[in-house]
């Protein structure tokens, strides 16, 4: 049973109020299964040769969603997970991953969630993480997420992950290898940082297949003394098109480093990639003043909407 | 109504001090449509943000229905009562349009309501409505939802910073009737700096500013002759002696 603690988790990091009725879940808490339910055209199974979950959508899967909360309440509680989807052709799905960490003791809490997607022909899938820390005590909270996808001809994947607030450290790892023809990944990184948080966030896009597609839009805030880097990579080994587009904000004494790459090592593909980064403008806090707003109310929907 | 005293303002030059308004005195009375015009760089603009408080006065007193606003700040001068559409908006990454109707309107608006504002400045609610309000817009479609959150506003004593600019023909026709429209309501005081014929037309009386101060005040048919009248050539030296 999950304790009030874990409940509210859960509504933090997957709008989960309650156990869906419909779809498959899987709710891992503390390192261990708390819950799990099947779909009828998507199985969970335990891995059998180390800790985490085979997630099997079958081809031409519809309107059947994927639930997969991991929730860490024990202070000092080290977890590394293995989760693999296996996505049939043709379906449409989507996926909600996310952790939070209620860290209320002294030793750091660490979650580790590595991910590995193998999107079948023409399937397409939406998935959605967010990552939460909370809690009084002095130990950290720690989430450093591996995502690795591999897909197929004419797979479309829409990433869109954030990290809400109170994580302490994170270094997040993506890589995408689109090898079929006319896939497509759109990546949506939204990160928030405070305090004197840590976060490195590297991204491997590898477009192999002809006329395969990417979008990365990365948008960070960075508040009080926290730091973050940025490493979105794409590489173009053929007729291709990709565009990175990172966007900080920066507050108080913070810092952000962005250093986007493109390599194309084919004439026709084509990779363009923007970077900015810089604080709120004067002029859009004194525009929500004229309309009313205290500079801090106005401060605080401009980082609303940017991050939304 | 408003009530301008001796307001003065003034920035550092390199020799001394340059003044942008000069003892400026004015009243506008309630519910009236007011046009400012005048030449470029004469002061109009840094006297409307003077009365939004975007601008500090050097010296002066600014009065609102009789209670002397000069050292409110923005946001409270914005519940007060005064609102300002300006001349070049700024733009939000991720905010969307019905997000800044909203702001503006008090509380989030409904669907019809956001749409209503929308038209009136030409725009298509359905297109717009979830758009973000960043470079993706063109500059006048970003200056009619500029007009638009200030029509949400609702507020007493709505200054209009040259809403012309940047719009094309066909939409600046229809904003000039929403101005009509505004100036037949009698719900709000309306100034518009602008040096659009059509909208001075509109005014009940005229503001010329030139140089920081207030040169000349009448209805459209006195102030109009006048603005003709000072056509320059753009260069004073050649108006003198016909060298430069």
């Amino acid at each position: 049973m999950l304790n009030d603690v874990q409940k509210h988790i859960l509504q933090m990091v997957a709008d989960m109020a309650k156990v869906p009725a419909q779809g498959a879940v899987n709710i891992r808490a503390n390192g261990k299964k708390e819950f799990r339910q099947n779909s009828e055209h998507i199985t969970i199974e335990s891995k059998t040769d180390r800790d985490g979950i085979d997630i099997r959508i079958a081809p031409y899967t519809k309107a059947e969603s994927v639930h997969i909360p991991v929730v860490l309440t024990e202070s000092g509680f080290q977890d590394k997970v293995y989760n693999d989807f296996f996505v049939g052709e043709g379906a449409d799905v989507t996926i909600v991953a996310g952790c939070g960490i209620h860290n209320g003791g002294e030793c750091d809490s660490r979650h580790e969630g590595i991910h590995t997607f193998y999107v079948g022909k023409n399937a397409k899938v939406r998935y959605i993480e967010k990552h939460y820390g909370e809690g009084e005590g002095r130990g950290k909270r720690i989430l450093d997420p591996q995502t690795v996808l591999y897909l197929e001809e004419g797979a479309s994947v829409t990433l869109e992950t954030s990290q809400i607030r109170g994580v302490d450290d994170t270094k997040r790892y993506t890589k995408a290898v689109l090898s079929g023809k006319d896939s497509e990944i759109v990546i949506q990184e939204k990160l928030l940082t405070h305090n004197d948080q840590n976060a490195v966030s590297e991204m491997d896009v590898i477009l192999n297949g002809e006329n395969a597609r990417t979008q990365v839009i990365s948008r960070s805030v960075a508040q009080d003394g926290s730091t973050q880097v940025f490493y979105p990579r794409v590489q173009g080994n053929n007729l291709c098109f990709g565009h990175v587009q990172c966007d900080s904000i920066i507050m108080g004494s913070a810092k952000v480093r962005s250093i986007p790459e493109i390599s194309c090592n084919h004439v026709d593909a084509t990779l363009i990639h923007e970077a900015a980064i810089g604080k709120i403008a004067g002029e859009q806090i004194l525009k929500l003043q004229t309309l009313g707003l205290t500079p801090e109310e106005a401060e605080q929907r401009i980082l609303d909407g940017f991050l939304r | 109504m408003l009530e301008l005293k001796h307001l003065s303002y003034s920035v550092p030059a390199e020799q001394g001090e340059l003044g942008i308004l000069k003892d400026l005195s004015l009243t506008i009375e309630d519910k009236k449509l007011i046009v400012i015009t005048g030449p470029n760089g004469g002061g109009k603009t840094t006297l409307a943000k003077a009365i939004m408080g975007l601008v500090k006065p050097t010296s002066g007193q600014i009065l609102l229905d009789g209670r002397d606003i000069t050292d409110l700040t923005v946001s409270e001068r914005a519940k007060a009562g005064i609102s300002y559409g300006f001349q070049q908006p700024p733009r939000f990454k991720g905010m969307k349009v019905k997000d800044l109707l909203s702001i503006a309107a008090g509380s989030e608006l409904g669907h019809d309501q956001a749409c209503a504002y929308l038209t009136q400045v030409g725009l298509c609610a359905r297109d717009y409505l979830d758009r973000d309000v960043d470079v993706s817009l063109s500059g006048g479609e970003v200056k009619r939802i500029e007009i638009a959150t200030i029509l949400a506003r609702q507020a007493a004593l709505m200054i209009f910073d040259e809403p012309e600019a940047g719009i094309d023909l066909w939409s600046f026709a229809r904003l000039t009737e929403t101005f009509q429209d505004l100036h037949d309501q009698k719900k709000a005081t309306v100034i518009i700096i602008s040096h659009q014929e059509r909208i001075i037309r509109l005014a009940d009386e005229i503001l010329l500013i030139s140089g920081g101060e207030l040169t000349a005040r009448g209805s459209a048919d006195e102030i109009y002759p006048l603005i003709l009248k000072q056509t320059l050539t753009g260069c004073n030296m050649l108006e003198v002696d016909r060298k430069c």
